[in-house]
């Protein structure tokens, strides 16, 4: 048995060696990383393009040969036992890697039998997941003809297809509409509810927010950060929460009062508003308003904002990951 | 080879056969070489017996042959495309990271180019044969094991260099510098026995003048010559060392 840890590393490197005009470039993608994946988790790497997401993904998989370092994959010793691992894990690519000149059909059930599952399991597997991720509309086509949410699918459906204990997802909503990403969002999710443990990538915050029970944050190869998406947020400081008044008077006042009752990291009245970030602000808040009522200070509107990934990121790097984005 | 590499080889086939099937225009369209030399250079062939020298002509006997290993040479030099379409949608990279046996991909793929292939020259000898061609049966048999295995040898070095470039751009230049001067200097087209002694000596070297010495003995039948089994041997060995080599450019992406 595997134990709690589906996945671990100790150390983990890969580093690439190009060659540019006859010189050698050693370029060092992942720099040595540690992480732990506890079963039945969504595990988030989260960070810009060229942190070391992708390559990290690939050495899971067994696609690339890590240059240093150890890890286990569902037990099973990632530099011997690669045939165990490719066999138990499932993988979905940035690129997809549907076959885009056969239908989706063809394309799952040959993935299936690349698993040595028979010809007849295979089209009952495919038929499964064919109602599963809602594809019946279009799976008898040829995959090029589909919208870049359907490929999607077709993709995850592709590295599900033998029923691994593991799933690794690499970007899985990069480039996709936002109704698309909701809906993968909660296909994802049931997976992890069928009891799935899933290893994602990603670039956005929003993604790892809502998705991950444990999030690792990574920049330059390096894992800078992790914990639960709280715990991380947490770690920025207080929420911000903004009560608004009909006149400056009243916020004036409401300021006097709750700064008595209160300890505030910072309180401030700016026109007909009151500002004060204040640690777990979301359980406070009722006991905010019941002191505003009882000195007949009645709030027009209340606003409650939670520190972000971004803040997290910008926190840990200096930087702000949408910055890293746009570039 | 195991019963799993075995099964895996006929998976990937079935699915490279699909993608053939799916688009039979191909298979036609990459004969028209081949079809165009027999009807319109054939001819111009007859009348060489007037040249000293050419004192039997060049028989249909000789050229066609040729002809169908320039087929196997041409026809097969260029399906690397089709993988590096597979490389960029991730296909590859996909079967890398499944438990397939891994030559599996690649054998399931010149397979079915070998096959395309010997179809195409049973086409070409039938065109040819309203033309005057007479050909020993066994003998046109036991050449298309020859062909099957120039086209696996063009097919692997076609698949060797899109692995290593992964872009097409490169691919077209080089295939044609390969394929070019080894058809040159086969005497496909016509005989070697006229060139020049430093042209003879570069024939020499080429693996692929012993394949076309090979099935024109087959083809007429001469079982006894020595020059078939040269010709078996040198193209069996040389589809071995290639398909070997595009093998490693396929660990390579995955290391």
């Amino acid at each position: 048995m595997i134990g709690d840890l589906v996945i671990e590393t100790k150390g983990l490197r890969k580093t690439f060696i190009s060659k540019e005009r006859g010189a050698k470039k050693v370029v060092e993608a992942v720099k040595g990383i540690d992480l732990t994946v506890k079963k039945g988790e969504i595990y988030g790497f989260l960070g810009p393009n060229g942190a070391g997401k992708s390559t990290t993904q690939k050495m899971l998989s067994t696609l690339l040969c890590p240059t240093g370092g150890e890890a286990k994959v569902l037990g099973y010793d990632l530099a011997k036992q690669q045939q165990q691992i490719r066999q138990n894990v499932g993988c979905v690519s940035q690129a997809g890697g549907a076959d885009l000149y056969s239908t989706g059909v063809q394309n799952l059930v040959l993935q299936a039998q690349l698993y040595g599952i028979d010809a007849l399991t295979a089209k009952k597997y495919a038929a499964e997941f064919v109602e599963r991720l809602q594809m019946s509309t279009f799976i008898e086509r040829p995959a090029q003809s589909y919208s870049g949410g359907q490929k999607r699918r077709l993709d995850i459906a592709l590295g599900m297809i033998h029923h691994p204990q593991l799933l690794l997802l690499d970007e899985p909503t990069s480039g996709l509409d936002p109704q698309s990403r909701a809906y993968l969002w909660g296909e994802i999710k049931k997976l992890k509810a069928d009891g799935i443990t899933i290893f994602l990538t990603t670039q956005y915050m929003d993604e790892a927010d809502k998705l991950c029970d444990t999030i690792a944050i990574i920049d330059n190869g390096k894992i800078i950060v992790t914990g639960t998406p709280e715990e991380l947020k947490s770690s920025v400081g207080g929420d911000t929460i903004v009560f608004s008044f009909p006149s400056e008077e009243t916020a004036r006042n409401a300021e006097t009062s709750l700064k008595e009752k209160l300890q505030v990291e910072r309180i401030q009245t700016v026109e007909n508003s009151v500002h004060l970030t204040i640690k777990d602000g979301e359980k406070k808040m009722p006991d905010l308003l019941r002191m505003l009522d009882a000195k007949n200070l009645e709030a027009q509107t209340v606003t409650l904002s939670r520190p972000s990934l971004d803040d997290v990121f910008l926190k840990y790097t200096g930087r702000s990951l949408r910055e890293d984005v746009a570039k | 080879m195991s019963m799993k590499s075995l099964h895996d080889t006929k998976l990937m086939f079935i699915r490279n056969m699909q993608h053939t099937l799916r688009s039979p225009v191909f298979v036609f369209a990459s004969m028209f070489q081949p079809l165009m030399y027999l009807l319109l250079f054939m001819p111009l062939l007859k009348g060489l017996g007037a040249v000293p020298g050419f004192s039997q002509g060049i028989t249909v006997e000789i050229f066609i042959p040729g002809l169908l290993v320039l087929q196997a040479l041409f026809g097969t030099a260029f399906v690397g495309f089709s993988l590096i379409d597979d490389i960029r949608s991730g296909v590859i990279e996909r079967f890398l990271v499944s438990p397939v046996n891994r030559p599996a991909i690649l054998l399931g793929r010149v397979l079915r180019d070998a096959v395309v292939l010997l179809l195409q020259c049973i086409l070409i000898t039938l065109v040819a044969i309203p033309f005057g061609l007479t050909v020993n049966i066994y003998g046109f048999l036991l050449s298309l094991l020859l062909y099957a295995l120039i086209g696996i040898t063009m097919a692997s070095i076609s698949y060797g260099f899109a692995l290593i470039f992964k872009i097409e751009d490169p691919l077209a230049p080089t295939l044609n510098t390969i394929t070019l001067p080894l058809s040159l200097l086969s005497g496909i087209i016509l005989p070697l026995a006229f060139a020049p002694l430093w042209l003879l000596d570069l024939s020499k070297i080429n693996p692929f003048s012993y394949t076309v010495n090979a099935a024109r003995a087959l083809f007429a039948g001469n079982f006894h010559s020595l020059g078939i089994l040269e010709g078996f041997v040198v193209i069996i060995v040389l589809a071995i060392l290639v398909f070997l080599w595009a093998l490693r450019s396929l660990e390579k992406m995955a290391s």
